[in-house]
């Protein structure tokens, strides 16, 4: 059948669904369904201007629509071929873009996105090595030691580790050869804090490095970055000959006897690699399992000499604080935490990003005041902070002051600065499975705990997720939480069952809902959700029995049509299509069986 | 180099340097060329900024790359300072936009607005 | 044979014949030819002396290092919780329509491969995917169809999409 118009609307834009619905009400309410097509195209050119539709043949362009907009295009353009002028695509592309005026404190940041970070001068022109000069010609190894003290600066990467004790052991372990090692294997899905610093200011953490090498007497350090970066790696690699080119880095540093040089080394796509053992093996050219400490790396690190390693972060910091002083860096934070801390705001909010705030900021200022708020202003229920090691905060502590010490106390941690916020039509239990599916899959399988237990926990909630959940589940994933935490390892085991754990503490009520009514809640996993045509709504176009895949819904046209749950996959086409809005999503639960 | 001084030598002369080159300089143009930059079409942008320049014969006029500013979901991002005047950062700034960039900011000295990221409270 | 021999010293010189950089060897390998052969494992673990198990554990270690073909294009998509939100499930699907095949397959004819890889930390120009390296931001469908028009199309640069 050949029709008269044909419409593409923009069905990815924002508020698409609502502006599509409007139209086809119109177009049902005008009897045009058999003269006009309606198609979905994601976009319609290269950047979205709101809901945007294009009437072909003569091909005008709406743009920035609402559903009233979509009724006028109906009843002028279609109706009465009067094309609607103000509606029209003008040329230009009028994006309002906001940026929140800054709650943020660069340290860490503070020259990326402004200097030019493929040339040294840059760097140099605002203090660059300015630090490094100061420490080898005026200070010794202990004052760099006491001012860090001084600092608080506490390991960037994870569990938060006083750098100033790290550097100490290794400065005292015995050994003439030892080692500075940069963990730039940034691996928490949504976390790029490294990144960025590499590839904006990758001077201020060879720099650091310098300056640690100095305080335990190390000639030579080791960059490893994860292949999945190769911008950073080729900055830093310029940045790498720059400083040897003007002697930062090489022998007899600015005149004096301390000489030190760096090496670049890149990962191959293991997770694992970020745990400072298994990433000693990795630089070692092995399979990057971890391996027990004691020893630590302090004492027995790359190929068993004394070692230090911290992450991109924490010495981007150092720098900052020998030019500033201790106390200056101390000033900021809380009693424990100090300084600023970068975090990746990612989900469920307005605004997402990369930030750098003092450490005790509350949750609330984060995800409301930087984030901007819920997407679509729904309502907030969890964040998710410190990566797949991490575990979820609720609500009631919205007004927590984020630092160490907190996030522990809630069960979660600080980790790399992952920051995930989630709204009411997230599944908790399927979130911990999703994490539980990344720990499972990134195991490096060397440990038993780690490698079975997270498999087992895996099975357990993916029944759970499906509707097969036992009395009993949860205690069992309880206790297994507790030996995995216990028995594993290295970090990504003993991490592991966090997300697990907070979610069974913070939200235990979804997971019986799973498991003795067989209910979702959040209305997200699959086989305890059913699809429902309201009757009362439906006017039976038979839209989206034409559109289902699976030849599930039943109906005759103009009569109500019914979908069959057993046949049913849950694809979401049918609601999606929809024009009156007549299906829902259900999720009734059963009673248990006698 | 082999000593403070010298380190101090450097950083004198790369801060003359930039006053230096701000003299010939009318316009100063930053392209955010991080890996998010990139992803989202930064180099398309950088060299329609140099062919655009180029084409209008526009000499006065330093082209600069720096990393992520950390707005990533308006890369790309570019930058004009006129002089000592206010920096307008400008987000989604593709390649297509660039003639009327150079055309009315960089050589008629009127910011567009309507591109620039605003600062909210 | 001879060709990859080639490679092998040219990727072994690079690295000073250390055998230290087994790991980056490998993958420069895996980068350059599509993949590691049987062969090539064996002559990598003769040239650098190392014992031909250590070589094969290590290979078979990171995913970034392939012990099977690839195709003469790799297609590689960021499957984490970012890009997932941010409309990844329609590009995944998009890429799988138009290649005929699944992640972690390679196209008949050897052209094309799907692969998964690990957060790029680019989310917030999700969904991200690289094409032979190159990464593409902001994907939609529509996109994948032009940018895979553009390979299939005879050139192998990839600056269409925004990268370089």
């Amino acid at each position: 059948m050949a029709y008269r118009a044909n419409i593409l609307i923009s069905s990815a834009a924002p508020g698409a669904q609502e502006v599509e619905q409007a139209l086809l009400d119109k177009i049902y309410e005008h009897h045009l369904d058999n003269e006009v097509q309606v198609m979905q195209a994601a976009t319609l050119g290269p950047q979205l201007q709101g809901v945007e539709l294009v009437i072909y043949p003569e091909g005008t362009h709406y743009v920035h629509l609402t559903p009233e907009d979509a009724r006028v295009i109906v009843e002028e353009h279609l109706l009465k071929g009067r094309p609607v002028e103000r509606l029209m695509f003008k040329g230009i592309e009028v994006e309002p873009l906001e940026a929140p005026a800054s709650k943020e404190i660069r340290v860490v940041l503070r020259n990326v996105g402004k200097i030019d970070p493929g040339n040294i001068d840059d760097y140099i022109a605002v203090d660059g090595y300015a630090a490094l000069g100061k420490v080898l010609t005026e200070m010794t190894p202990e004052q760099v030691l006491e001012e860090l003290k001084r600092s608080g600066l506490r390991g960037r990467g994870g569990a938060g580790f006083p750098t100033h004790l790290k550097w100490t052991f290794a400065r005292n372990a015995p050994g003439d050869a030892k080692f500075v090692i940069c963990n730039g294997d940034e691996g928490d899905p949504g976390a790029f804090m490294n990144r960025r610093v590499l590839e904006g200011d990758p001077h201020a953490v060879i720099e650091g490095m310098a300056i640690a090498a100095y305080v335990i007497g190390a000639r030579q350090g080791y960059f490893y970055v994860r292949a999945e970066y190769p911008i950073a790696i080729s900055t830093l690699r310029i940045a790498i000959q720059q400083a040897r080119d003007y002697g930062l880095l090489g022998e007899n540093i600015l005149g004096t006897d301390f000489s030190f040089d760096l090496e670049v080394r890149m990962g191959a796509g293991a997770f694992v690699c970020g745990e400072e053992t298994a990433l000693m093996q990795s630089i070692e050219g092995a399979r990057g399992m971890p391996t027990t400490r004691p020893p630590f790396p302090a004492t027995k690190g790359l190929w068993a000499k004394p070692s230090n390693i911290n992450n991109v972060e924490t010495y981007a910091n150092v720098p900052q604080i020998i030019l500033n002083g201790g106390g200056w860096f101390a000033s900021m934070g809380t009693e424990k935490s100090k300084g600023t801390k970068t975090f990746a705001i990612a989900g469920k909010v307005k605004r997402t990003g990369l930030i750098e705030v003092p450490l005790g900021v509350t949750i609330r200022e984060i995800v409301y005041d930087v984030g901007g708020g819920i997407l679509n202003d729904k309502k907030f229920k969890a964040v998710q902070t410190g990566g797949p090691m991490g575990g979820c905060i609720p609500e009631k502590y919205l007004d927590l002051p984020v630092d160490y010490e907190n996030l522990a106390k809630v069960g979660s941690i600080m980790g790399s600065g992952g920051f995930v916020v989630m709204d009411e039509d997230t599944c908790m239990v399927d979130i911990a499975r999703f994490f539980m599916e990344f720990t499972q899959d990134e195991s490096c399988g060397k440990c038993v705990p780690c490698r079975v237990g997270t498999r087992r926990m895996l099975e357990i909630l993916t029944d759970i997720c499906e509707g097969r959940g036992q009395p009993g589940d949860i205690e069992r994933l309880e206790a297994m939480a507790k030996y995995i935490a216990r028995a594993s390892l290295c970090g990504l085991g003993q991490g592991a069952p966090n997300p697990v754990l907070s979610t069974i503490e913070h939200f235990r009520d979804e997971y019986e809902a799973h498991i003795y009514e067989k209910r979702c809640p959040a209305k997200v996993c699959k086989p305890l959700i059913e699809y429902v045509i309201d009757p009362e709504t439906c006017i039976g176009c038979t839209r989206c029995a034409r559109n289902c895949p699976v030849n599930a819904i039943a109906g005759k046209p103009k009569q109500t049509h019914v979908i069959d749950p057993s046949v049913c996959v849950r694809c979401g086409i049918c609601k999606q299509v929809c024009p009156v809005n007549a299906i829902s999503i259900e999720s009734k639960g059963k009673l248990p069986e006698a | 180099m082999k000593s403070l001084e010298e380190l101090q030598k450097i950083k004198e002369r790369a801060l003359e340097r930039r006053r230096m080159s701000a003299e010939g300089v009318r316009v100063r143009v930053v392209v955010a060329m991080g890996t998010c930059g990139i992803a989202a079409g930064a180099r398309d942008t950088m060299t329609a900024i140099l062919d655009e320049l180029e084409k209008q014969k526009v000499t006065d006029v330093a082209v600069t790359q720096t990393g992520c500013i950390g707005l990533c979901e308006y890369e790309p991002i570019v930058q004009v300072q006129i002089g000592d005047g206010e920096m307008v950062t400008y987000g989604k700034l593709s390649a297509e936009r660039v003639p009327a960039l150079v055309e009315k900011h960089v050589v008629g000295g009127e910011p567009i607005a309507e591109w620039a990221i605003k600062q909210t409270a | 044979m001879e060709e990859h021999m080639n490679l092998l010293t040219t990727v072994l010189e690079r690295y000073g014949g250390d055998p230290e950089a087994l790991v980056e060897i490998l993958r420069d390998l895996s980068q350059e030819n599509g993949y590691v052969s049987q062969d090539l494992l064996v002559a990598v673990a003769d040239r650098l002396r190392l014992p031909r198990s250590h070589v094969h554990s290590v290979a078979s270690f990171y995913s970034m290092i392939s012990v099977e073909p690839r195709g003469r294009h790799t297609v590689q998509m960021c499957q984490d919780a970012p890009c997932h939100v941010a409309g990844g499930r329609e590009v995944w699907q998009a890429l799988e329509e138009a290649l005929g095949i699944h992640f972690g397959e390679t196209t008949p004819d050897g052209e094309w491969t799907l692969q998964i890889t690990s957060c790029l930390g680019l989310c917030s120009v999700g969904p991200v995917i690289t094409i032979d390296g190159e990464v593409y931001g902001n994907m939609t469908p529509t996109k994948v169809q032009e940018l895979l028009g553009h390979y299939r199309g005879g050139c192998c640069g990839g600056n269409q999409g925004g990268a370089a």
